[in-house]
């Protein structure tokens, strides 16, 4: 399952991480250790705060107390583009579409500054992106011009192009028909199995579970439960989170 | 219809468009080149103008339609461009030597003004840029060897007029051709995708790697320098300034805009024709007086509302044209089927095939 290479050894840690927007304490001690190759699922009521430690993670926002370690580096003051370069790619939730570039702009986009890659190395790896992503039919459409699916899948294709070695998904399987969702999870798999670390937050419970070996529960900034899947999932703290059943 | 297959796909550059592009354009531009031989000086020296409106149409649409930075304040390095002309003349250089070393003299102010100005975004950035402006002028006019607020002519200067229209000539069509030349291959770089997804996202941008301000700062200071290099045209095909006030003033930034917008925000082609387009009207309409202006906003609004994406915009939405090949096209390497396929080693593109129109394909 975990790739044997740097297995156990941590790829990223977040100690005592905490966010804050003014009064509002969105996160609150935060730990989180992801070994090198694990696939971590999150769940968690809205607005618990999933999106923001995605965002604290990969420097899209800077955490207010705490640290983050990203390959045994202190990362906790890196500019998000830095860390991108360094082997992080992230979902945004609400897409962020490049919309005046194609598709396959986005990815090259991806390819040139994340992967540091240029001429014919670029294309290629956007062109693989975009396979992965199942987008090469949308390859030269304007970005902006994409329904919301498509743009969802925009936003893994972006991400798989700057070649990453820790994978932040922000429910990207929402609104998938129950074929479209299966093919999502093989792709996501592969991903696994090719030793990328991923940190996938979903709503989709099936979809997430058929990935992940590790869960996380997230309520209201702190971690609630961490574990095994199936017994994160039956454990009183997730029960007591969704009321007995909302998922 | 072919589609879109993994494995049996390449990207176009439009190479071939690029080759098209080159030889007419060294054809163009040698026939401008030697345009003064065959017309009266009176005629061509009026090109010179529609050269830098080019030129500044060109730099302002590098920053904003490209690089989303809306800046009202380029007239700075205009200014300091015309103005840079009579500092480096005045230390014993030919005024046209001047011009070039004065724009890359204004090419280093503008980088370490840019520290300022980024701090700055949207509508701030804006009005940043204007006072940024403003302090300029207010900076030179306290210098009595450039006029102080009066304006000052060039002291030395090409004896001979025809011969002093004739190089300025050249040199506005060296630098439009410069310019024009530098957004095209800039735009096809790296740098060119990164601009626009900063642009378009900046968030997104930083997220996948995109070191925002490296991206933003290098157009920054480019655009500046072509602000410059064409103030130091006016400068010179007015034989010097005729008042701070004209050569800072903001109805430059109007006018950039104007052109911009009428011809096709964020294309190549567009702030040409919005160039092409406003030359004409100030040529023949100027006289107007104030009507002018008022002929002049009646037609941006116009357009805006009509052709949202300007005058070139329209076209190419009409006819599917570019003139400039600045994009990425995925095109299938494979025969269509029936045909003997191409052996792997050599792909043998013998039809391209826009996607858009093809249907998804499945996951390899
Ligand atoms: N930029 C922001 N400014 C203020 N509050 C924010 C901001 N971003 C998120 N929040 C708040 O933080 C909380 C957690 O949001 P989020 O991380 O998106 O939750 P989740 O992804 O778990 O649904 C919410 O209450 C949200 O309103
Ligand atoms: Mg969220």
């Amino acid at each position: 399952m975990t790739r044997t290479a740097g297995a156990g050894e941590a790829l990223l840690e977040v100690d005592s991480v905490a966010k804050s927007y003014g009064a509002l304490d969105v996160l609150t001690a935060v730990h989180l250790s992801v070994p090198a190759g694990q696939a971590l699922g999150i769940v968690g009521p809205n607005g618990a705060g999933k999106s923001t430690l995605l965002s604290v993670i990969n420097g899209t926002e800077r955490a207010t107390a705490g640290t983050v370690r990203f390959g045994g580096r202190d990362v906790t003051a890196t500019p998000a583009d830095a860390r991108a370069r360094a082997g992080m790619g992230r979902t945004f939730q609400v897409p962020r579409p490049f919309a005046h570039l194609t598709v396959f702009e986005n990815a090259l986009a991806g390819a040139t500054a994340g992967a540091g890659l240029r001429g014919r190395a670029a294309d290629d790896r956007a062109l693989a992106a975009l396979a992965m992503a199942d987008m090469l039919g949308v390859a030269n459409t304007p970005a902006g011009a994409l329904p919301l699916l498509g743009r969802k899948r925009l936003e893994l294709a972006r991400a798989l192009a700057t070649d990453p070695r820790l994978l932040l998904l922000d429910e990207i399987a929402g609104g998938l028909t129950e074929a479209e969702c299966d093919s999502l999870v093989a792709t996501i798999r592969s991903l696994h199995t090719q030793g990328i670390t991923i940190i996938w937050i979903e709503h989709v419970v099936r979809a997430l579970l058929a990935v992940v070996e590790r869960l996380v529960c997230l309520a209201t900034g702190v971690i609630v439960a961490d574990g095994e899947p199936s017994e994160v999932m039956r454990s009183d703290a997730v029960r007591a989170v969704y009321l007995g059943g909302a998922l | 219809m072919t589609s879109l297959v993994p494995g049996e796909v390449r990207v176009d550059r439009l190479r071939r468009r690029m080759i098209t592009v080159q030889i007419i354009g060294a054809g163009v531009i040698l026939a401008l080149a030697m345009a003064p031989y065959v017309f009266e000086p009176s005629i061509t020296s009026q090109w010179i103008k529609l050269f830098y409106l080019i030129t500044l149409a060109t730099a302002w649409n590098l920053l904003a339609g490209f690089a989303g930075m809306v800046s009202v304040g380029q007239q700075a390095y205009i200014g300091l461009g015309a103005y840079g002309v009579f500092v480096f003349n005045d230390l014993g250089l030919d005024p046209y030597s001047s011009a070039l070393v004065a724009s890359l003299a204004i090419g280093a102010i503008a980088f370490a003004l840019s520290f300022v100005a980024f701090r700055l975004r949207g509508g701030y950035f804006a009005i940043g840029t204007w006072v940024i402006a403003e302090a300029a002028r207010q900076i030179v006019i306290r210098f009595d060897s450039l006029g102080a607020g009066r304006g000052r002519g060039i002291s030395d200067y090409t004896a001979d007029p025809v011969m002093r229209n004739l190089f300025t000539y050249w040199l506005a069509l060296g630098i439009v051709v410069a310019t024009l030349i530098g957004t095209l291959f800039l735009l096809r770089s790296r740098l060119g995708v990164a601009l626009q997804s900063v642009r378009d996202n900046e968030v997104a941008a930083r997220a996948l790697g995109v070191d925002v301000s490296r991206a933003k700062r290098i157009v920054f200071v480019l655009a500046a320098v072509m602000a410059a290099l064409a103030g130091a045209v006016i400068c010179l095909q007015q034989i010097g300034v005729q008042s701070p006030s004209q050569i800072f003033s903001v109805s430059f930034s109007a006018f950039m805009v104007f052109m911009v917008l009428i011809g096709g925000i964020g294309t190549l082609e567009g702030p040409i024709i919005g160039a092409i387009v406003y030359y004409v009207m100030d040529l023949y309409f100027s006289q107007m007086g104030l009507w002018y202006l008022v002929v002049l906003g009646v037609l941006a609004i116009a357009i805006t509302l009509f052709l949202p994406q300007g005058i070139w915009g329209a076209l190419r939405s009409r006819f599917d044209i570019t003139l400039f090949p600045v994009g990425h096209r995925v095109v299938a390497t494979s025969r269509p089927a029936g045909a003997a396929p191409a052996g792997p080693g050599e792909p043998r593109p013998n039809r391209t095939t826009d996607a858009t129109a093809a249907s998804a394909t499945t996951e390899g």
